[in-house]
């Protein structure tokens, strides 16, 4: 085995607001019924986070659970304990339908943090992002430009953003050049 | 011509300098070009589009036709810009457009000599015959001489972005009633965007000076301006237009950033792309021209244009204006001329008497009313010198001639509907006023079943003040109100001005006036429409407005028609004898005018064109200089040249090594999905033409995927990792379209089956390492166990290989001893190095995607999208063993029986070898005797892979022939690139180790 590298090697921008290739991160996509107990106290087991409602995600320092759908919740865990962790799984969802996959090397997590960072993704995703409408807490499924994304926001002014690998240089350019064309003003900054 | 007297938006301690046809020229801060030209007494500023007529300013916004400009030199030229909306700047260089040799004397105004040979429908009738003519006489000449600005040469520079927004209220136009929708909204708690397409607030209020809550105009419009900017929830955005409407309550909204500020940074346009949940356009109205003899002569211009001209910027077109009208309004425009110290010497009414409060402050002054009457024609030929007056009822019979230099026209106004109508808003006629405005009762219907859209203001047909303010208010407060925002706004703003006494429609001047003074009647002043050519589509047949449009190409020139459109069709109405209502307008499309591709391209270009899906070895591909093709999204490496190597020679190299020692392929893109449930077995079924669900644990199948019609739409092979988990793997190009293939059924058909799917394609990388010497490499590395007994042919073991862990599978598209190894994609590109590395003793060489063409080809492997296009299917490909006959239903199984499907005419595959050795023509056609119904020659089959075998050292090809497999041996014609025929001789497809040993060694 050699180190995983992930797919940018921690490429970065400088700027007022600055986008980041955030390493590997281990993933996990769950599918199965989100309403039983077991699934719920799996996120507890797994990430030591409360289940999270439709279109939201329970963020605690680099690991989080994501909303992804009516039937699907997305773990972001350190990379090295997939592997335990999925066993975790098949052992606690034995004999329930489910499927548990790692997707921690299909992805890419990027960082884009600063003042204008909300204007910088609602140049490239057509989904409301107004302040009171999207928030810490919430999460999106979405494009950006002509890619699928999903992205959250871990502080006031930092959106974490997952797209696939393949993708990734795309995503990358894509949102460096939001961030050098500026703020648009439309949104309150610092939001 | 500057006035002493100061225009409200010029600062005449600040000049800017600035270039027009090469000319230094100086206006000032807050001229706009079309303003700073007027200054200098530049009135001619182009040329019409058919008869090159001289054409200067006729309007002061958005509708200006003539004044096209091209802007800027190399990577910053843009053509067609209009003069009334480029704010000036220090080194704006402008170009007129549309002449030859130069703006002042173009030989292109011949044309206008020839103008009764160029008639309405000119084009039609002249180009039809000889047909010879058209490539060679008609379409030089008119290139030569139509058309307006020269497209860039170059790239653009300049950076360009998109900006989503939701909005409560969207509010297009920041005139009085836009402002006080604004307001309203805002007051509400709604989230509101006002967008202004010019560069001030205010509209025409600000011009025309009514009162608004007791104190000026411009007072109330600051006052609402600072209550607007404290308000969070609102944005307010001038230079922004409201480009069109369309469904759901999405808008387009262009904003033009440094347009006016080149030196300043950032993007210098952005196109908003928002969602209001109500949309209200309080874009105002439009000032109709006049249909009188010699109209486009330089100098008439629109009387409210002028007067934005004097009030606005302190610049006049002329010393001595005459204004023609048929309504009070235009009254203002001689006061607004008398208060800058200009002559008027009359003004000329159409209408029988002229008494309201405006005509009579005019008489005031000492100006001369003449009513029942009208201009027979215009003098001058660069400028206007004077007008010949008649009476309005006659025909023309000169009355007077007054010398001057200008003419204000005013024909009464149009309401700019076009934003409500983009997305199907109706209009009604509205007889007293004689234009059309929004119904009401029929808007664009948004997801709620309620009109989406409210009109508001003068756009709504309210051209009073108290009106118009007061409908923009209570539109603003019903819109806010939908959203959920109740907050009472307060009361609506009362608005005064003086009364006004109603227009007489006046469609031409003077009413009876003979053809000699119809045609030269313009309408369309940039395509050269007249009167008479309108009223010879109507007798010539063309009875609908859109076919009247075309054929006469009134209202299709780059201005859209905003000043000809309502002049145009109800002279039409007229002719034909019917109600202008009857008749109707031409659709309204968006966008309300031009915008540049570059604005709807945003930062989608170079680059960022489109996303280029790169495996974890891209770079090491790239840094071998592979040559990439595109296959979906992706890029693959097609060969890997060495030296001096041409491609060809590169695949051909790939192939005898794989076949003599061992390749490697990057095969990562293939598509590979998790199916995993209780049901998935069942579900499989469905979804294969074959059977999946008795598949044991460890072992692979090669399946078919059809659409329900029948056809083959996939296909790849299945491997089952345990009890209840299938890892499909589908093309390169298939994943993503077969994930969502899988889940329509199973979110819409089958929701009840317990399976769930997800794609697991970018996890792994995965390299084909295939040839006789593969397992000697994987053994010489060390690691999980891989003779033939531990792992069979088409079965798969995780393990691990050189400290990786792996998933191998024994799976061959190539015909040769194959393993198909997948590891994490983080660890690919290492892994990978590993192999090239430990490959070299045994002779590896990486092979692209064309090799990989040739090696499938020489085993008569089929390939979606090659021997496959939708209209085949499996039965066509001999594909029957992998159709399962014990299945009650599979997906296609009932398409595949009806009666085309079975039918024994089909085409099916067959190998294919030229008797002489060349390639086949990719796609080339098997002939057959006679012609078809259209005189083709008749066919009987086609080719859909042809390479040149490196191991057989001929061209092979596979084909779909008529009754193929059973004509064995025959040889048939097929077509050449360039012409002729090649015989090839019908054969099996398996060119190449017909009994599959080397591949289960």
């Amino acid at each position: 085995m050699s180190d995983p590298i992930s797919a940018l090697s921690l490429r970065a921008t400088h700027g007022s607001v600055q986008v980041s290739d955030t390493g590997v991160h281990g993933m996990i996509t769950l599918r199965g019924d989100l309403a039983s107990s077991k699934i719920r106290s799996l996120c507890k087991d797994l990430v030591g986070l409360p289940a999270p409602a439709p279109r939201e995600v329970q963020v605690k320092g680099d690991a989080a659970v994501l909303w992804m759908s009516p039937d699907e919740l997305l773990f972001v865990l350190p990379y090295g304990s997939v592997a335990d962790s999925l066993a975790r799984i098949a052992k606690v969802l034995k004999g329930q339908h489910h499927l548990a996959v790692d997707v921690s090397d299909a992805r890419t997590m990027l960082r884009v943090d600063g003042p204008f960072a909300r204007e910088v993704i609602a140049k490239l995703a057509p989904v409301d992002l107004y302040p009171g409408a999207f928030g810490e807490g919430q999460v999106l499924r979405s494009r950006l430009g002509q890619i699928a994304a999903a992205f959250w926001m871990s502080g006031p002014q930092t959106f974490e953003v997952i797209c696939f690998r393949s993708v990734a240089e795309y995503a990358f350019d894509l949102l460096a050049a939001s961030a050098a064309a500026g703020p648009v003003g439309h949104f309150p900054r610092g939001t | 011509m500057r006035l002493r007297t100061n225009g409200r938006l010029v600062a005449k301690n600040r000049p800017v300098h600035f270039t027009f046809n090469g000319k230094r020229l100086q206006g000032y801060s807050g001229d706009t070009l079309a303003s700073a030209l007027l200054a200098n007494d530049q009135l001619l500023v182009g040329r019409s589009f058919k008869y090159h007529r001289p054409r200067g300013l006729v309007a002061a916004g958005a509708e200006e036709p003539n004044a096209l400009v091209e802007l800027g030199r190399g990577d910053r030229q843009e053509p067609n810009a209009r003069v009334t909306q480029v704010e000036l700047f220090d080194g704006l260089a402008a170009r007129s457009q549309n002449h030859w040799p130069s703006l002042e004397f173009d030989v292109g105004v011949i044309n206008a000599k020839l103008s009764r040979f160029l008639p309405a429908g000119f084009y039609y009738k002249t180009f039809m015959q000889p047909q010879a003519f058209w490539k060679h006489v008609y379409e030089p000449i008119i290139r030569a001489s139509a058309g307006l600005g020269r497209a860039p040469e170059t790239g653009d520079d300049h950076t360009y972005e998109h900006f989503n927004v939701t909005v409560d209220v969207l509010v297009v136009g920041g005139g009085i009633a836009g402002l006080a929708a604004a307001l309203a909204a805002g007051r509400a708690g709604a989230r509101v965007l006002l967008v202004e397409q010019t560069s001030g607030w205010g509209g025409r209020a600000v011009v025309d000076r009514p009162s608004i809550e007791g104190i000026s105009a411009q007072d109330w419009v600051n006052a609402t301006l600072a209550e607007l900017d404290a308000m969070p929830n609102v944005d307010v955005r001038l230079r922004c237009q409201g480009a069109g409407v369309f469904d759901h309550g999405y808008a387009l909204a262009h904003e033009r950033l440094t347009d006016h500020a080149p030196k300043q940074g950032g993007p210098r346009q952005r196109l908003w792309r928002i969602r209001a949940g109500r949309i209200v356009t309080a874009t105002g109205a439009i000032e109709r021209p006049l249909s009188f003899a010699y109209n486009d002569v330089p100098g008439v211009l629109l009387a409210a244009a002028l007067r934005d001209y004097v009030v606005n910027f302190g610049v006049a077109v002329g010393e001595r204006t005459v204004i023609v009208t048929n309504n009070d309004d235009a009254y203002r425009t001689a006061i607004a001329l008398h208060d800058a110290g200009l002559d008027v010497p009359a003004v000329i009414d159409a209408r029988t008497s002229a008494k309201g409060e405006l005509p009579e402050q005019v008489r005031a002054l000492g100006i001369k009313v003449l009513t029942n009457s009208g201009i027979a024609s215009v003098d001058g030929g660069k400028r206007v010198t004077g007008v010949q007056v008649c009476a309005q009822d006659g025909e023309g019979t000169v009355t007077e001639t007054i010398p001057c230099d200008c003419v204000a026209m005013s024909g009464g106004w149009s309401p700019v509907v076009h934003l409500w109508s983009h997305c199907g808003g109706k209009l009604v006629w509205d007889e007293p006023h004689a234009f059309f405005r929004p119904d009401a009762d029929r808007p664009p219907l948004g997801a709620d079943g309620e009109g989406f859209v409210i009109a508001v203001g003068t756009a709504n047909g309210h051209l009073f003040t108290a009106e118009a303010i007061a409908d923009g208010f209570s539109a603003g407060r019903k819109a806010a109100k939908v959203a959920g925002h109740t907050r009472k706004p307060g009361q609506a703003p009362m608005g005064d001005d003086v009364a006004e006494d109603a227009l007489t429609p006046v469609w031409i001047m003077p009413a009876q006036a003979p053809y000699k003074l119809r045609s030269k009647m313009w309408l369309d002043y940039q395509n050269d429409v007249k009167v008479s050519d309108v009223q010879l589509a109507a007798q010539e047949g063309f009875q609908s407005v859109e076919h009247a449009k075309r054929y006469t190409t009134l209202g299709m020139a780059t201005d859209q028609g905003k000043l000809s459109n309502i002049n145009g069709l109800a002279v039409l109405s007229n002719a034909l004898g019917e109600a202008i209502p009857r008749v109707g307008t031409t659709t309204f499309r968006p966008p309300y005018t031009p915008l540049p591709l570059a604005a709807i391209t945003g930062v989608a270009r170079d680059e960022l064109f489109q996303p280029i899906r790169k495996t974890p070895v891209h770079a090491w591909h790239d840094a071998q200089g592979a040559e990439f093709e595109p296959v979906g999204q992706w890029r693959r490496p097609y060969a890997y040249p060495r030296g001096d190597e041409t491609a060809h020679d590169a695949v051909t190299r790939e192939v005898v090594n794989t076949r003599e020692n061992v390749g490697l392929l990057d095969a990562s893109t293939l598509g590979k999905l998790i199916v995993k449930g209780p049901d998935a077995g069942k579900f499989l079924d469905m979804m294969y033409t074959n059977m999946m669900s008795n598949l044991a644990v460890g072992k692979c199948r090669y399946g078919l995927m059809c659409s329900e019609n029948g056809f083959l739409m996939d296909d790849g092979v299945v491997a089952r990792m345990d009890d209840d988990t299938w890892l499909c793997h589908t093309t390169t190009g298939g994943a993503d379209r077969i994930l969502a293939h899988m889940e329509d059924w199973l979110q819409c058909e089958w929701w009840d089956w317990q399976v769930y799917v997800a794609n697991v394609t970018e996890q792994y990388a995965q390299f084909a390492v295939v040839g006789p010497k593969a397992r000697q490499l994987l053994q010489a590395i060390g690691g999980m166990a891989l003779t033939k007994d531990d792992l069979p042919f088409m079965q798969w073991a995780s393990g691990q290989i050189g400290g990786f862990d792996v998933r191998v599978f024994r799976i061959s598209f190539s015909g040769e001893l194959s393993y198909e190894i997948a590891v994490a994609a983080g660890q690919g590109a290492a892994f990978w190095d590993m192999l090239v590395k430990q490959g070299e003793a045994f002779g590896l060489m990486p092979y692209g995607t064309e090799a990989l063409h040739v090696l499938r080809a020489e085993k008569g492997f089929i390939m979606i999208g090659d021997e496959t296009d939708g209209t085949v299917i499996p039965q066509d490909l001999n594909l029957n063993w992998a159709i399962s006959k014990k299945k009650d239903d599979f997906l296609g199984k009932r398409g595949q029986l009806r009666s085309h499907m079975v039918d024994p005419d089909r085409w099916k595959l067959v190998g294919l070898e030229t008797v002489d050795g060349s390639v086949l023509a990719d796609g080339a056609y098997a002939v057959a005797e006679g012609v078809n119904a259209n005189g083709q020659r008749n066919t009987q089959g086609r080719v859909t892979s042809t390479y040149y075998s490196p191991t057989l050292k001929k061209g092979i090809a596979m084909g779909l022939v008529k009754h193929g497999p059973t004509r064995m041996g025959e040889v048939i014609a097929f077509t050449k690139e360039g012409g002729g025929f090649v015989d090839a001789r019908i054969v099996d497809p398996v060119f190449y180790d017909k009994d599959g040993e080397k591949q289960n060694v």
